[in-house]
């Protein structure tokens, strides 16, 4: 059976359609990725498959059940963190797990589940006193107490630190090598990368991409490219004795698109021929970075939010703009 | 809604309920209010109205007698300072007069006083009083103090002219035993509304309710869960009330089964409209304006601090529709008056308002948005 089958799935509120026909499936022992800016709609598509908010229009199936109408069924099998996860101040995690296995009537070995998210050295600190990335451990720990095939992770490492970000990572690649089937959302194109098999770039309550990295960036990125540093007249001696696409930015650097094998040798003996300097040269392909900005016109900044063209910074400036 | 619910499990309202309660204690705050602040209303006002007044009381008198020994009476009663003597003529009806001038207290002094106190025939006055005013028991003190005077002045101490208390209530004397039920009722409003206020509103803008909606507790059991907790805390709340009053002030209280319906129905009335009014609140800040604005009036309203038959007449009005008043007015009437006839209407006025309010707070109430 397919764990996760969504089709065509939207929902407005008011005016704003925050999922606006979303489609797809994960597999067994899969971890997908909703990658989006904030407002993309990645939240509200979860939480139509957690069955915590009822969809507009469409068809999901979550283990086979509607989660809307066979939600109280649906949350004995999955385990859920919710965006921002938070707990009751006065409760330690030790208790926190004993709670949550009263409650779905099971019996857990709290030490156990705390040593799988690494929080075994905070069992008995009042949840009030953990850091952040401890909460959201602990998140991690209540959705494992009824042993869940399939987990819903929105935004696991929101506002974490590098490091705590890590071990979360840590966790999330243990829950995989257990075999669970894992969905997150995040905004961080890294942590799409590093642990998902399968990606959905989502903007504005649509998918724009999805796929494996390599195969969002083959289907979306521009290909292979060689750079060389050199001045405008390089540029245009090699435009001029190739058939190659080349292109020039202000700063220097000659950006030349290479579909064969051969463009290269091409390039470089026109380079050679031309008599004229030029510095450091490298191949280059476009990132999931670069191509996330091609899909939602913009960069993110690490909130999530996006940061519309020409305003980016940096140094990983391609010429592209 | 959710089509696919199962049966109410005890197992996981007792869960609840011992997560909550260890949660609620570790929390000091709650835990004051909860427990130590009504004990400490009872020792402050129980120790402010213990002592009486400092000022001098008026009290009417009607002489029916006019013999010598009346207007040594009345004299020596003047004398003591304590009180001041305003005579009343023996055409009119004493009690109509005594509340046409909104005064309790007042001694009548029968027609034949002189005479039967010369002949050595015991002879009473009747003394008047609202035994929940500290006047009352001022002036009975008083009175009684002349009396034992003029016995001891002619009789060696023989007991010929005795006291005739006239009273609604006339085992109850001391204001405390008022303040015990006022403020029993007072910890069943507090604890229960504001703390549900409080979560109701703050679980769902922290999504606390979304996190539990996603474990198979119900919110029926979630709710059960917290009125069994109140229900707890208000039978602590109210056998430390009891102890304090009974051993600090020598309380008069009568104690019987009656009461467990109160104490049960109190809190889970409370409880229930906190939930209500969090609920229906947009916003946690609202939800604790709306949830004050509720239990503020009702408070002093409902006969908490003081009898409500010293509020004007408006004020009673409007006390009947709080249903704290009959919370109240049920829990004086089994510890006070033992009158069981009250009782028996006030407790099925609670139950009905109880299970209005539950019901509501049931409804409205909602794990999941659409």
């Amino acid at each position: 059976m397919i764990p996760v089958e969504v089709n065509s799935i939207r929902k407005s509120y008011g005016a704003l359609k925050a999922v606006d026909g979303v489609s797809f499936s994960v597999s067994q022992g899969e971890v997908f990725a909703l990658l989006g800016p904030n407002g993309a709609g990645k939240t509200t598509t979860i939480e139509i498959l957690e069955g915590l908010r009822k969809r507009d229009e469409g068809d999901v199936k979550v283990l086979g059940l509607d989660p809307w109408a066979g939600g109280y069924s649906l949350h004995k099998r999955i385990g859920v963190i919710p965006q921002n996860f938070t707990f009751f101040e006065k409760q330690n995690p030790r208790e926190a797990l004993k709670y949550y296995a009263q409650l779905f009537g099971v019996s857990v070995d709290a030490d156990k589940i705390l040593e799988e998210v690494l929080l075994e050295d905070s069992a008995k600190v009042l949840y009030e006193n953990l850091s952040g990335g401890q909460r959201q451990k602990l998140g991690l720990a209540l959705s494992l107490v009824n042993s869940p095939e399939l987990l819903f992770l929105d935004e696991p490492t929101t506002g974490l630190d590098p490091t705590a970000r890590r071990t979360i990572w840590d966790v999330i690649r243990g829950l995989k090598g257990q075999g669970k089937t894992v969905i997150l959302t995040t905004h961080y194109l890294d942590e799409a990368e590093q642990l998902s098999d399968r990606v959905a770039i989502m903007n504005q309550g649509r998918i724009v991409a999805m796929g494996t990295p390599d195969e969002i960036i083959k289907e979306h990125g521009s290909g292979d490219r060689l750079e060389i540093h050199g001045s405008e007249d390089l540029a245009d001696y090699v435009k001029a004795n190739t058939r190659l696409n080349v292109n020039y930015d202000s700063k220097g650097l000659i950006s030349i698109a290479i579909n064969e094998k051969h463009d290269a040798f091409e390039a470089l003996e026109a380079v050679e021929k031309s008599g004229l300097n030029w510095g450091e040269l490298h191949s280059r392909r476009d990132s999931l970075d670069d191509v996330f900005v091609k899909l939602v016109r913009g960069k993110m900044d690490v909130h999530g939010e996006i940061k519309t063209e020409n305003d980016s910074d940096n140094s990983n400036n391609d010429g592209r703009h | 809604m959710m089509g696919d619910t199962e049966m109410v499990s005890a197992k996981r309202i007792m869960a609840d309920l011992r997560f909550y309660g260890r949660g609620y204690l570790r929390n000091t705050v709650g835990l004051f209010f909860g427990l130590i602040f009504p004990v400490i209303l009872i020792l402050i006002f129980g120790a402010i109205f213990a002592n009486g007044f400092s000022g001098t009381i008026t009290v009417y008198v009607q002489n029916r007698d006019n013999g010598p020994l009346s207007n040594a009476f009345i004299g020596a009663i003047n004398k003591t300072q304590t009180v001041s003597v305003v005579l009343v003529d023996s055409s009119e009806n004493f009690s109509q007069y005594l509340s046409a001038h909104s005064a309790s207290d007042g001694i009548v002094i029968p027609q034949d006083f002189s005479s039967k106190y010369n002949a050595s025939i015991p002879v009473n006055v009747t003394v008047y009083g609202n035994p929940s005013q500290s006047s009352s028991s001022i002036l009975s003190g008083t009175v009684t103090e002349v009396i034992n005077l003029l016995n001891l002045e002619h009789y060696k101490g023989i007991p010929i002219i005795g006291v005739d208390p006239t009273s609604v209530n006339n085992q109850a004397t001391k204001y405390i035993d008022f303040l015990i039920p006022g403020l029993i009722g007072f910890s069943i409003l507090v604890s229960p509304m504001f703390s549900l206020v409080n979560v109701s509103s703050e679980y769902k803008k922290t999504k606390l309710f979304k996190e539990l909606s996603l474990t198979p507790i119900t919110k029926m059991e979630w709710l059960a869960a917290k009125v069994l907790w109140y229900i707890i805390l208000s039978a602590a709340s109210f056998a430390l009330m009891v102890a304090v009053g009974v051993l600090a002030f020598g309380a008069h209280i009568v104690l019987t089964v009656w009461l467990i319906p109160f104490l049960i129905l109190g809190p889970m009335l409370f409880a229930s409209l906190g939930m209500l009014v969090g609920t229906l609140a947009k916003s946690s800040d609202t939800a604790s304006v709306i949830g004050n604005v509720i239990t503020f009036p009702m408070m002093f309203l409902s006969g908490t601090f003081f009898p409500i038959s010293l509020m004007p007449m408006y004020l009673r009005t409007i006390a009947h529709i709080l249903p704290l008043y009959y919370v109240i007015e049920g829990l004086n009437a089994v510890m006070i008056y033992s009158n069981y006839a009250q009782v028996a209407t006030d407790l099925i006025v609670v139950t009905v308002i109880t299970i209005i309010i539950f019901m509501a707070a049931a409804r409205v109430f909602k794990w999941r948005e659409d």
